[in-house]
């Protein structure tokens, strides 16, 4: 099913093009703790892509070595072809890696269509004398954005909120917001840690149909940690297994739900 | 209409616009609080160190003239060149954010993560370090600045009143023109906190350091962005106090002022410090006037301090603060 360059055709239809991405023999230690150890993958154009595993396996480390949160101590990441040097988290972003926190990290004193232009940072280019008088280019810069963010809270069903503080909202709207300003920035890959965590069975459903839509409509690469091993199986093109920072799998959902290591991994072994 | 009534009318001008003053000093800390949740004591010093580096920079001055005359035994201290204001203005600006990029390469880069009464706590140190180093840098004296701004009575107002009320106000052309001037800056910095990419960066970084730099947000840019911005506050408030009542130590002693103006008006809002610096200009000038020679005067020392301290019992988040809940 795999070509090395060519990409390959969904069961759904959908093209899938070449590597966008690819992680090469990865290590990241804390210490004397390994978080990561010696993992290998790729990510390629079009596609969405899942990190799954126990807790404790690695999978938010990793994300945190994509994203520049961490850098790893062994191994390379190659982007567009190219390799990458260490890189701050906000350079990584504004490279157009967009991503999403386990835990939520939203400006929660700022409204949410604040929150939301936030994520156009990378597209707004007007110098600091402009935007401080506020004439030609930063007022054009300004309205020209604010129609794209506008766009984006349609299509997440947000408008409803667009001028309530974060703070105020419940949990799942928040992460649909996270989600809104991270889409802002038109990312060329879209890192989602754990997008449905402590959601209930309707809010999990909303924000696959959003996670499917968004790969739909812009075609965005999408990397995905999740716990839930049945919405993973039912959104992902191909998954990536982690167990105790090693990689004990890759393939698509139906490789890997009958691959003997992460049936182990995930329900256990008898010890004879 | 009675005397009494008109003298008053004229004091409350007279206190609006000293409460622009205050508001001016004011506002320098609500903006550094706002972006980066540091409260910076160093906000009066860097006032006193702006007048200190402009007078400077006009009159040519030597920096560290006394430094170098007694290492080196020499007599040098003007360089015999006077530049003009708006040249001096700019450099000076060009000073303060050199001075921003050293602060936060130096101190603050150094505290990301830290508790806010650490951070508050190397203001301090900053301020005294900065009084010294500013001191050290210009001398001790007293000096007097002109930058040409409009000085003495208004004589339109005082004709204009005098047709009227047969009484002419003495209000002076200084603080019209620092009325117009904390206007316009105020009015700036809410547009561009507010609808501009950086001054969404700066709210922000305020708010949320790891969310900012996942959305390709500098801190290092904004911070130094910041303090900048602060540096532009107290040049300005550097500039009226300075020109009002002579650059001198006891400027760095107005940023005292700006803290019950803070209690007042709230410590995260911009339209808070202005208010507040009118409520309190207004009050302890119309106090004096009314009550001053009953308690035996100089009630201005102390009015401001009550009145924020009434306000903390009833309303400790200041008139336009955000409301603290405590979630339990």
């Amino acid at each position: 099913m795999l070509d090395a360059s060519e990409g390959y055709t969904t069961e759904d239809g959908r093209k899938i093009g070449a590597v966008v991405m690819e992680m090469k023999n990865i290590t990241l230690r804390f210490g004397g703790v390994v978080a990561i150890q010696d993992i290998s993958f790729d990510v390629r154009e079009g596609e969405i892509r899942a990190i799954i595993g126990p807790n404790g396996a690695g999978k938010s480390s990793m994300l945190n070595v994509i994203s520049g949160f961490y850098n790893p101590q062994e191994g390379e990441v190659w982007y567009k072809g190219a390799k990458r040097p260490p890189m701050k988290p906000y350079q990584v972003a504004q490279q157009g890696i967009a991503r999403t926190f386990q835990n939520i990290a939203l400006f929660e004193g700022m409204t949410v269509l604040d929150n939301v232009m936030t994520g156009r940072i990378r597209q707004m280019k007007a110098g600091l004398i402009s935007q401080a008088i506020w004439k030609g280019k930063a007022e054009r810069e300004e309205t020209e954005n604010r129609e794209f963010v506008e766009k984006i809270i349609d299509f997440l069903e947000i408008q409803h909120i667009r001028k309530t503080p974060v703070g105020r909202l419940p949990y799942g709207l928040k992460k649909r917001v996270e989600l809104a300003r991270a889409l802002a920035a038109e990312p060329s890959i879209l890192l989602l840690d754990e997008p449905m965590a402590g959601m209930n069975v309707e809010e999990k459903e909303d924000m696959s149909r959003f996670v499917l839509d968004v790969n739909d409509e812009f075609g965005t690469t999408i990397v995905l940690i999740e716990h839930d091993m049945g919405v993973v199986m039912d959104l992902s093109d191909r998954v990536v297994v982690m167990d105790y920072g090693k990689k004990i799998g890759d393939g698509s959902p139906d490789e890997v739900r009958n691959n003997q290591a992460v049936i182990d991994a995930y329900l256990g072994v008898a010890h004879d | 209409m009675p005397e009494q009534v008109i003298w008053g009318m004229e004091v409350v001008l007279n206190g609006l616009m000293a409460g622009v003053l205050y508001a001016l000093v004011a506002l320098g800390f609500v903006l550094i609080y706002k972006a980066s949740g540091i409260f910076n004591y160093a906000q009066g010093v860097m006032a006193l160190f702006a007048g200190l580096t402009l007078v400077g920079i006009m009159e040519g001055q030597v920096p560290f003239a006394h430094l170098i005359n007694a290492a080196l035994g020499t007599e040098i201290h003007h360089f015999g060149w006077h530049i003009p204001a708006l040249a001096a203005i700019l450099l000076t600006m060009v000073v303060m954010i050199g001075l921003a990029w050293i602060v936060n390469v130096v101190i603050f880069k150094h505290l990301v993560n830290q508790e806010p009464i650490i951070l508050f706590m190397a203001t301090i140190g900053l301020a005294y370090f900065l009084e010294g180093f500013g001191d050290i840098m210009w001398g001790a004296d007293i000096k007097k600045l002109d930058v040409g701004l409009p000085q003495g009575i208004n004589l339109w107002i005082d004709e204009t009143t005098y047709n009227i009320f047969d009484y002419g106000f003495f209000i002076d052309n200084l603080d019209i023109v620092a009325t117009v001037i904390a206007a316009a800056l105020v009015f700036t910095l809410i547009v561009f906190a507010q609808y501009t990419k950086q001054g969404r960066a700066m709210r922000a970084v305020a708010d949320d350091h790891q969310a900012a730099l996942s959305v390709g947000i500098s801190l290092n840019f904004i911070w130094v962005m910041v303090w900048s911005l602060a540096g532009f506050v107290a040049l300005v408030a550097g500039i009226m106090w300075g020109t009002k009542s002579g650059v001198q130590f006891s400027l760095s002693l107005i940023a005292l002022k700006a803290l019950p103006v803070l209690m007042l008006g709230g410590f995260t809002s911009i339209p808070g410090a202005i208010v507040g610096g009118l409520i309190i200009g207004v009050g302890e000038k119309l106090f004096e006037f009314s009550f001053g020679q009953m308690m035996g005067g100089a009630t201005e020392n102390w009015f401001a301090y009550v009145l924020a301290l009434i306000f903390l019992v009833f309303r400790p988040q200041g008139l336009f603060g955000e409301k603290i809940i405590e979630r339990v």
